[in-house]
């Protein structure tokens, strides 16, 4: 029965760990956008969280390059299971329009599995939140 | 034996993946190493594969924050080579939507400012405002961050008098909001106690370490790039943001005088705006070099350009204010207190897109 409650209010309401992974910082602020009172995704139980080993989803914006690779995946596997990961902005998808610069690894699915891509650049609070919510129900199947 | 204790790469209170090395002893900071490159792309290295038009989407994208400045830093940079004249109305919207951008950026910091020593209520309703500055960027170009306005001789889109009609409307209501929040920002008892006498920077130590931006205009020294008038801001009046003190609680000041300057030299640009064409005709390729500098939200922004008439250019160099401003958080660590690590990191305003490229 307790783990019933913990499962169900994990789906309720999931906590994030964001990370930027290399972007311009245009879908980082984006990001924190959402958190504030216009979009305010707290009122849905979502918690911005610095600590990776209590999230549930994390948002990763940005190109993966060589260095922050391994920062990545150990934030990653930090993360209890089951987890989601979102990829936010074009650079996040494929690499966007740094794709053929040196240092870029190319997007975050090239270092860990990717659940829900959201698109843009930078992609809209709008965008990340549905983006979030797709990623609950991906959260809900795996569980 | 000190403790090293590790501040980032990823940590809750800056969005951006800074790591400093920090050695403590009993609580208080005795050195501080940075590591750099988690954000590094190599994007000035794409001027061989993009052209020089093409390029300006990409130098937009060195920091989403600025990156209205960025283009125009770099487009003021080829016209200058190309000896290309921006048309007067073309110079007077890059002024417009410049200080829209110092605005957003000004009250963005102001919050996270307001985030680092923990009053969060504070961060809301700054950020709650700043809302109202991105929807002007996005009824005016269409996107609220990257605005891209910015071509080669002058600028993408227009605005028409009853766009800014709602513009100074929008303002009026920002300044009022903004007025509304002054008491608590500047006067409250919490606020000070952990900002006043933190991280203080000597008028001489800031000009040794060659800082610039707000930073080192709260070390009362009055240094402003659009001094230098380029773009319409020689036919625009305003003097430079000063503060004496130098610490922390100075430079929340200046940036929060600077938001209501924005909107004073908004208004002032949108009465003399003048009629006319709103970009020049380019043709043919760049050939020769030029520096070009402009006054972005964190301080002195700075671009060489090297053309050698081909279709790619030769080299472009890009050195960003918090490049300049990063010596200034290792001056100011050693001998503060580990808790105020955050508030002192963040009041240089670091921008690591930016540093790193």
């Amino acid at each position: 029965m307790f783990k019933r409650m913990i499962t169900e209010s994990r789906i309720k309401s999931p906590w994030l760990l964001h990370y930027d992974c290399g972007s311009c910082n245009g879908c980082d602020i984006e990001v924190l956008a959402c958190l504030t009172p216009v979009y305010d995704i707290e009122r849905f139980g979502i918690v911005n969280v610095g600590n990776p080993m209590h999230a549930d989803i994390l948002l990763v914006t940005g190109t993966v390059n060589h260095r922050n690779k391994k920062v990545l995946v150990n934030l990653y596997d930090q993360m209890p299971h089951p987890k989601v990961v979102v990829a936010i902005g074009s650079c996040g998808l494929s690499g966007g329009i740094f794709r053929e610069a040196y240092n870029v690894v190319g997007g975050v699915d090239k270092v860990i599995p990717v659940d829900v891509y959201v698109p843009g650049c930078p992609a809209k609070p709008e965008a990340i939140i549905d983006g979030v919510v797709i990623g609950l129900q991906k959260f809900h199947e795996k569980m | 034996m000190p403790q090293i204790i590790p501040f980032g790469p990823q940590h809750p209170v800056l969005p951006e993946p800074i790591h400093l090395k920090l050695s403590v002893v009993d609580g208080i900071i005795t050195e501080a190493v940075p590591a750099f490159g988690f954000v590094h792309r190599g994007l000035e290295k794409l001027a061989d594969i993009r052209d020089f038009h093409q390029m300006i989407q990409v130098v937009e994208r060195v920091c989403g924050i600025c990156s209205m400045m960025h283009a125009m830093c770099y487009a003021q940079g080829i016209e200058e080579i190309m000896g290309v004249e921006v048309p007067p109305r073309a110079r007077f919207l890059r002024v417009i939507w410049a200080e829209l951008h110092r605005m957003h950026s000004h009250l963005l910091w102001l919050g996270l400012f307001a985030d680092s020593f923990g009053f969060e209520s504070l961060f809301m309703q700054i950020w709650r405002i700043r809302e109202k500055v991105l929807d002007i960027n996005e009824a005016t170009t269409g996107n609220r961050i990257i605005v891209a306005v910015n071509v080669i001789g002058g600028v993408r889109t227009d605005l028409n008098q009853e766009q800014m009609r709602w513009i100074l409307s929008e303002l009026a209501e920002v300044e009022k909001e903004i007025r509304r929040l002054e008491t608590t920002l500047m006067d409250d008892y919490t606020v000070k106690k952990r900002t006043v006498c933190k991280g203080v920077l000597t008028r001489s130590q800031a000009f040794e370490l060659g800082l610039a931006g707000p930073t080192l205009r709260a070390s009362d020294v009055a240094q402003d790039m659009r001094m230098l008038g380029y773009a319409a801001y020689n036919e625009l009046d305003f003097e430079p943001v000063v503060e004496k003190d130098g610490d922390c609680y100075a430079r929340c000041k200046v940036r929060f005088r600077e938001t209501l300057q924005s909107i004073d030299i908004i208004r002032q640009a949108v009465s003399k705006i003048p009629e006319g064409e709103l970009s020049a005709k380019v043709k043919c390729r760049p050939d020769g070099e030029s520096v070009s500098r402009v006054e972005q939200p964190r301080g002195e922004c700075f671009y060489y350009i090297k053309a050698n008439g081909k279709k790619n250019l030769d080299r472009l160099r890009i050195r960003t204010p918090t490049f300049a401003n990063v010596p200034a958080i290792l001056a100011m660590l050693p001998g503060m207190w580990l808790s105020d690590v955050p508030v002192i990191v963040l009041s240089i305003d670091p921008c690591i897109a930016c540093t790193e490229r």
